[in-house]
């Protein structure tokens, strides 16, 4: 039997780095969107979990999570591309304007103005707490069970999202100050990012370096997003590249 | 269009804008991707990069052809 402490450290770590992953999301959709649907969306997501952990138990470990990452990471992926392209777009024709400003196009990522709930807003925040929350579930309840500690690693693993969550929410003025355009652009690419790994990996198949592989797509993607904004403005300048 | 036929039109319809979106071409390539990702993993070929390699391929081809209308 593994001792209490390494269980509350373990579950707690691995635990923080799904957490990670689902509170970048649900911050940045509620910057982008609007935070009330958005904290219902997370909350609901929640609440799936809460009863999915109730009634599985022990089952949950056994629940395969790579069919719900390839449905989930490719829904993800496709619209992700989506906030990709338009916020590529929208840098490379106003630069970092957007906040306060008109928009000429309007589309999903605007700030939600309307009467009533943003499904949006509500529908992103569900997927990534119930996608990450679910795998925080899996690692606590198959460490725990595995360590003999279950009440211990539960501990870890919300208090994980507790800490996480805080300290995201805490910085969610932060990124609130960054141009509409540009955070488009970035939740666009972290959407593509964890869309593209989740799928991958609902698929079966390896990355190169594990969970690091997320930091590689996130350079790739950011790395693009540089080329095609420059490509854009000259291409609106009518610059044409140097034979 | 009877109420419970148009809720189901509705709902597909905010689907679709939701998940495909302007540009149907990008989620066919992915989802065409995926597929061969799946074909390619099978068969034990590391198929890691093709995806990326799509999404910066038909990034460009959307942009590309989104500045075209424009013009």
């Amino acid at each position: 039997m593994t001792g209490l402490w390494a269980v509350l450290l373990t579950t707690f770590l691995a635990s923080a780095v799904e957490a990670i992953e689902m509170v970048t999301i649900v911050v940045g959709v509620g910057a982008t969107r609007g935070w009330r649907s958005t904290l219902i969306g997370a909350a609901s997501g929640f609440g799936v979990l809460a009863v999915v952990v109730a009634i599985g138990g022990v089952a949950l470990s056994y629940i395969p999570i790579g069919p719900l990452r390839l449905g989930i990471g490719a829904l993800l992926l496709v619209f992700g591309l989506q906030w990709f392209r338009k916020g590529i777009m929208r840098v490379a024709a106003r630069g970092l304007a957007g906040i306060g400003g008109t928009d000429p196009q309007g589309d999903e990522a605007e700030l939600w103005k309307g009467p009533g709930m943003d499904w949006t807003a509500w529908f992103l925040a569900f997927k990534g707490v119930v996608l990450e929350g679910l795998e925080v579930a899996i690692i606590v309840v198959s460490f725990g069970l595995g360590a003999g500690h279950l009440g211990g690693a539960v501990i870890g693993g919300v208090g994980a999202i507790v800490v996480v969550g805080g300290i995201g929410l805490a910085l969610h003025r932060t990124v609130r100050r960054i141009p509409r355009s540009l955070l488009q652009l970035i939740v666009g690419v972290l959407l593509t990012t964890f869309g593209t790994f989740w799928a991958l990996e609902g698929l079966g198949v390896e990355w190169p370096g594990a969970d690091a592989a997320i930091l590689g797509l996130l350079i790739l993607y950011g790395a693009t997003a540089l080329v095609y904004i420059t490509l854009e403005r000259n291409r609106a300048l009518g610059l044409r590249p140097a034979a | 269009m009877p109420p419970p036929l148009s809720w189901i039109v509705a709902i597909a319809q905010f689907l679709y804008n939701f998940i495909v979106g302007d540009d149907w071409s990008v989620a066919a390539a992915v989802g065409i991707g995926l597929i061969l990702t799946a074909v390619l993993n099978v068969n034990h070929i590391v198929a890691w990069w093709l995806i990326p390699v799509i999404v910066v391929l038909m990034l460009g081809i959307s942009l590309r052809r989104a500045s075209q209308k424009v013009r």
